[in-house]
């Protein structure tokens, strides 16, 4: 099963290491980790995406919260939640490929952020499953360089990880 | 102001910190400046940092308080990871402060550098790497603090030899808060009652406790609740002295090494109270053979992630095992009925008991189980063991009868050939006068044999019991039974002479190779001896093994007894 975990973690040097070092030799597996301060400058927010059975997760969530410094730990995907993933995109657009990686852009709502003659960068955000889908829509021999942010996500209406 | 270097000190006086076990260098030399200049907290050098680590564990271990350690940065920190990685396995609180180069020296490969909080993170309940004089007082409260509290664990730190000698002003906080660290005392009250009632429904029940009674200060209370429901009681390696080793009720240690009569009561109970125990995997033997039963498991740890880890619980109650059994008790005061179907499960437990499966066969040469029972009477089952591991810690286990809470000291978890001795003189520091004998073997002894002569600078009478098979023993056993014998490492040529080796250290060394020595020397040790460091070089019967015996793959129930071969 696929879970979303979000951390408040006390932002101090080394926090991204303790947690990152527990995932390594505990041998769960991270998809991807995004980790940026709060409006709180005290505490860092940490995403993971993860991959594991009940039990595995429970331990998880078991042990993150052993982690001197960690805060607070949910499990996004126990609920309702909305996740985001933000990829910048560049694309080889040249000749005729430039106004179809403009149209490709358009349908999924992305943005062309920088312009060569024969380059485009394109930012896109949405679920992770949209930019996969992006990706595979594109002539994979015209993709130049993709960067992803990794999944961030937020529980839906009162659900708030807070101190 | 004060300097950095006087502000460890203070703090160690505030935290009343009466000996560390230390060795200096570089990055550490303003702290043993201020350390010299007082007398309140005493020093014990050591030979070698390991050792260091070794005692302050056992002198936590041994008593209620949490040691503290001392090393310089580089090299003395690298020694010290095999001491903390065993203090972590078995979750004792300890404090190892730390040199580190200064502060502006960190990232340059300095003269021994190391990322003393990078090689330490995995193996530590938490770590710091001080970098202001304003913090470090606060951050020694807060190592204390977390060593000490929930469930305890080791904590490093890493303090830059600038910041020893910076000026700050001293102030101790009484008390500490962290917002991110508020470990759970009391269980919930719905549980407690829940267990009450499986308690009270149980045909084939069995308590399991484990280091957690002892780390808990909860053997009394054990002991009262065990009564009160007259349920058999079986402890791990961990939880040994936990609860009284010679009571009927008891029914030895479980696991790999384990009675007949305790893992076969573990595997067919259908209720478990497992209390700070953590269904280790030397424990349960294979863990699809143990789910085989249908049994309902009450599982108390203060640890929310020991449980349901390796054993599925459906009463889980995270708190403090003193305070869990308290409430435990309360309810059970307000309207116990004994069940009277516990006594033909107390019929079953006593065919199983009437094995005997600690018997052993006789021999010419000295048994070692005959050693540890004459340990036991001439010490009058009253003195600290300390032990190594091997065949030895095994037998020590099983035939020294513990019948009060810490007064076992070995490496369980991470099993460190080498603690024996150094975990003797942390439990004499913390228990000056006790009677210290060091159950060990001839490949451990050797691992830490150097802290003889700090055993001599101290004056620190450890009667050492060396059961000498000339062999890796325990590595030897598994090669006879596992291997077809082929014996590939495990024979030790070109032993030291030990009483020769005693004796150079300034030691008193004795050779026994006669069963009908065996008392005789173990009295002249303890009486005569008294206040000598006793080196006492068992030759045993080199064939002797450990049984029962839960093989690797192998379920709780399908032991190997020494009569079957
Ligand atoms: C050669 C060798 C052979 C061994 N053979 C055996 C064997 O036959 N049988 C055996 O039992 N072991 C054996 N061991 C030891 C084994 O490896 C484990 O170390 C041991 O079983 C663990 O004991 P424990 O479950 O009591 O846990 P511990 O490691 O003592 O853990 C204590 C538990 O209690 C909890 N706790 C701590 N403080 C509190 C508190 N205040 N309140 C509530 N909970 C608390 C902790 O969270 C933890 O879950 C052997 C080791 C060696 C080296
Ligand atoms: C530091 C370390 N290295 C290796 C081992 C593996 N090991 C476990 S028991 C043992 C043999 C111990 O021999 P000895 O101390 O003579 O004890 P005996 O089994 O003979 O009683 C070994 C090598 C260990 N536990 N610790
Ligand atoms: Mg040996």
């Amino acid at each position: 099963m696929r879970h979303i975990i979000s951390i408040l973690i006390e932002n101090e040097a080394g926090a991204l290491s303790r947690v990152a070092g527990l995932f390594s030799a505990r041998g769960y597996n991270i998809e991807s980790l995004t980790v940026a301060p709060t409006e709180d400058e005290s505490l860092s927010r940490m995403t993971i995406l993860t991959h594991g059975s009940d039990e595995v997760l429970e331990q998880i969530t078991k042990q993150l919260n052993k982690l001197v410094d960690v805060v607070k730990v949910v499990d996004l995907s126990e609920a309702a939640h909305v996740e985001r993933e933000l990829m910048l995109i560049k694309v080889r657009a040249t000749g005729k490929d430039r106004e179809e990686m403009k149209r490709m852009a358009d349908i999924f709502r992305g943005r062309i952020i920088d312009v060569t003659e024969s380059t485009y960068v394109i930012e896109l955000t949405g679920a992770s499953s949209k930019l996969d889908s992006f990706i595979a829509a594109l002539d994979a021999g015209l993709i130049l360089e993709t960067v992803r942010t990794g999944v961030c996500g937020i529980g839906r209406g009162d659900r708030i990880l807070k101190v | 102001m004060i300097s950095g270097a006087e502000i460890v000190i203070r703090c160690l006086q505030e935290e009343k910190v009466d000996c560390v076990f230390g060795y200096p260098g570089g990055s550490v030399l303003h702290i043993y400046d201020a350390l010299f200049k007082q007398d309140e907290v005493k020093h014990i050098l050591v030979r070698h940092e390991q050792a260091a680590v070794h005692a302050a564990d056992a002198y936590s271990r041994s008593s209620q308080r949490v040691g503290v350690a001392l090393v310089t940065s580089g090299p003395g920190v690298t020694n010290t990871v095999t001491g903390i990685a065993t203090a972590y396995m078995d979750s004792i609180p300890m404090v190892v402060l730390c040199g580190q180069v200064p502060t502006q020296y960190i990232g340059q490969d300095a003269f021994q550098e190391c990322d003393t909080v990078g090689i330490t993170r995995p193996c530590v309940k938490h770590n710091f790497l001080v970098k202001d004089v304003k913090d470090l007082a606060i951050t020694i409260k807060k190592a204390f603090h977390i060593a000490a509290t929930g469930r305890p664990g080791p904590v490093v730190v890493d303090i830059p030899k600038d910041i020893t000698a910076q000026m700050c002003e001293f102030d101790y906080p009484k008390t500490i808060q962290m917002r991110s660290y508020n470990p759970v005392v009391k269980g919930h009250l719905g549980q407690i009652k829940k267990a009450v009632q499986i308690l009270q429904e149980a045909k084939r029940p069995i308590i399991y406790a484990g280091g957690g009674v002892i780390l808990s200060d909860a053997a009394e209370k054990l002991t009262q609740l065990a009564r009160k429901l007259n349920f058999p009681v079986t402890n791990t390696l961990m939880g040994l002295g936990g609860y009284p080793a010679t009571d009927r009720q008891f029914v030895g240690m479980l696991g790999m090494h384990g009675t007949f009569e305790a893992n076969n009561a573990m595997h067919y109970a259908d209720v478990i109270l497992a209390i700070g125990a953590r269904f280790d995997d030397r424990v349960i033997g294979n863990p699809e053979h143990f789910s085989q039963e249908k049994r309902r498991v009450i599982h108390i740890d203060i640890d929310p992630s020991s449980i349901s880890k390796r054993v599925k619980v459906d009463v889980p109650i995270v708190g403090n095992v003193a305070d869990v059994l308290d409430e435990l008790l309360k309810l059970l005061d307000a309207g116990c009925k004994t069940d009277p179907e516990v006594a033909d499960w107390w019929a079953q437990i006593e065919e199983w008991r009437g094995r005997e499966s600690l018997r052993y066969r006789q021999s010419e040469h000295i048994m070692p189980q005959f050693v540890v029972e004459k340990l036991y009477e001439v010490t009058g089952g009253d003195a600290f063991i300390t032990s190594d591991v091997g065949q030895h810690q095994m037998f020590a286990a099983q035939y020294y009868k513990f019948d009060k809470p810490r007064r076992w000291i070995n490496s369980g978890g991470l099993g460190t050939m080498g603690v024996g001795l150094p975990y003797g003189m942390g439990v004499l520091m913390a228990n000056p006068g006790a009677q210290v004998a060091c159950v060990t073997g001839e490949g451990s002894i050797q691992m830490c044999i150097q802290e003889m002569s700090t055993c001599k600078q101290y004056g620190l009478p450890i009667k050492i019991i060396n059961l000498n098979n000339g062999m890796l023993g325990m590595v030897r056993q598994w090669q006879e039974m596992f291997y077809s014998k082929r014996y590939s490492q495990s024979y030790v040529t070109s032993l030291p002479d030990f009483v020769k080796l005693a004796e150079a250290y300034g030691h008193v060394g004795m050779r026994i190779e006669r069963p009908e020595d065996v008392e005789p020397a173990l009295r002249k040790a303890f009486t005569e001896h008294k206040d000598d460091l006793v080196f006492m070089d068992f030759i045993i019967d080199p064939a002797a093994n450990v049984f029962p015996m839960v093989a690797a793959g192998k379920g709780l129930t399908e032991m190997i007894l020494a009569e079957e071969l």
